[in-house]
């Protein structure tokens, strides 16, 4: 009986978080270009400011947190924050709604390209991009190089970029394993301090 | 069997790429160009600029493409919550755990080791695209389009839509001559 009433007396406004959970994430994913990342402040727009869902402390644990974890950080952002305030429908809600819309828009535009390709200004058109998705991903790794001397000193960045450089490029070891490795080095000393008490 | 390895091959970005979906770039890279062999890399360089052109997250919108491309709708499915689920379910499953090791060294050591692994990736793909382009139109209209993308984006701070605009009517003009 007591369970009714609840489950009744939500209903209503469960509808109404649930469309503005939709709207919210809706232009955080249409309006954020640039990957994830540049949509924290979209978020935090309207997580924090609009709708009030969360304080700004709370916010700024919510991306630690999500940091803390790989992945795309924008549907972790979407997942978490629909989570915490409808459960996994409003996570489920919240990740479609940033998620769908520009995955149909890239489908459109990719085979509107795939399909016009034996037109030589379109085959040129598409070379074109080749050079400035270069250059695009140039300035994304020296970002990072610059992040991580910021971070962690040169001396340090310089040895970590040889030696992936080397791993990768030179023994063809799968990323993957490259990556596990610092797992292994950063959690070593951890374990370690835990076996030795 | 083919969602298996769509399934696969945007897990293990998923998983790995720290520091948000632009960092899976060079790992998604890896698995459908090198690994699978679904992509060249021109297609591949394709995907990165509409996806940088369109707005949203850039990992899903590359996972729901190649599961498209691969598999029809149940494959932009499986890709996306390939990318998407494992790291958010840890999140939440771990929710008390991380919440008490957020602001942890060893945690934080983990992605600042890994970024510089990431840029060395991002660094090799800059190079081979370029020589993929230098190969395809020539040294000149390469080193043209580099340099001018270079200043637009970094000087000028140009949206990166009107960037590869741009470079889509020089390639058009082009054939002009």
């Amino acid at each position: 009986m007591k369970k009714n009433e609840v489950k009744s007396q939500n209903k209503r406004p469960n509808l109404r978080l649930h469309r503005d959970i939709a709207s919210a994430f809706f232009r955080v994913g249409m309006l954020g270009f640039g990957g994830g990342p540049s949509a924290i402040p979209l978020v935090h727009q309207e997580v924090v400011k609009k709708y009030k869902w969360m304080e700004d402390d709370e916010f700024s644990d919510v991306v630690a947190l999500a940091n803390t974890m790989p992945g795309p950080i924008g549907t972790k952002l979407a997942g978490y924050i629909g989570y915490r305030i409808a459960g996994v429908a409003g996570a489920i809600n919240a990740i479609l709604v940033s998620v769908v819309p520009t995955i149909i828009l890239m489908i459109v535009l990719l085979f509107l390209l795939q399909t016009n390709k034996d037109i030589p200004a379109v085959q040129a058109m598409a070379s074109a991009v080749v050079p400035v998705v270069a250059v695009m991903l140039g300035i994304l790794a020296l970002d990072f190089v610059k992040k991580s001397g910021e971070s962690m000193g040169w001396k340090k960045t310089l040895i970590i970029l040889l030696l992936s450089l080397i791993a990768m490029s030179l023994l063809n070891i799968h990323p993957a394993f490259v990556i596990l490795s610092v797992f292994i080095i950063v959690f070593a000393p951890l374990v370690k301090r835990r076996n030795n008490k | 069997m083919i969602y298996w390895h769509i399934f696969m091959a945007f897990f293990i970005p998923g998983i790995l790429g720290y520091g948000g979906g632009p960092s899976s770039i060079p790992l998604v890279q890896q698995e459908v160009v090198e690994h699978y062999g679904w992509m060249t890399n021109q297609e591949f360089s394709e995907m990165v600029a509409a996806g940088n052109a369109l707005p949203g997250p850039i990992a899903t919108k590359m996972a729901g493409f190649v599961g498209y491309d691969q598999a029809g709708i149940l494959g932009i499915i499986v890709a996306v919550f390939a990318t998407v689920a494992p790291s958010l379910i840890l999140m939440i499953a771990l929710l008390s755990v991380l919440m008490k090791y957020k602001e942890s060294p060893y945690v934080k050591n983990l992605t600042k080791y890994i970024r510089p692994i990431i840029a060395v990736l991002l660094l090799v793909m800059t190079f081979d695209f370029a020589k993929d382009a230098w190969l395809s139109i020539g040294w000149i209209s390469t080193l043209i389009i580099m340099i001018g993308a270079y200043l637009l984006l970094e000087k000028f701070k140009i949206h990166p839509a009107f960037v590869i605009c741009i470079a889509l009517i020089y390639g058009m003009v082009s054939t002009l001559f």
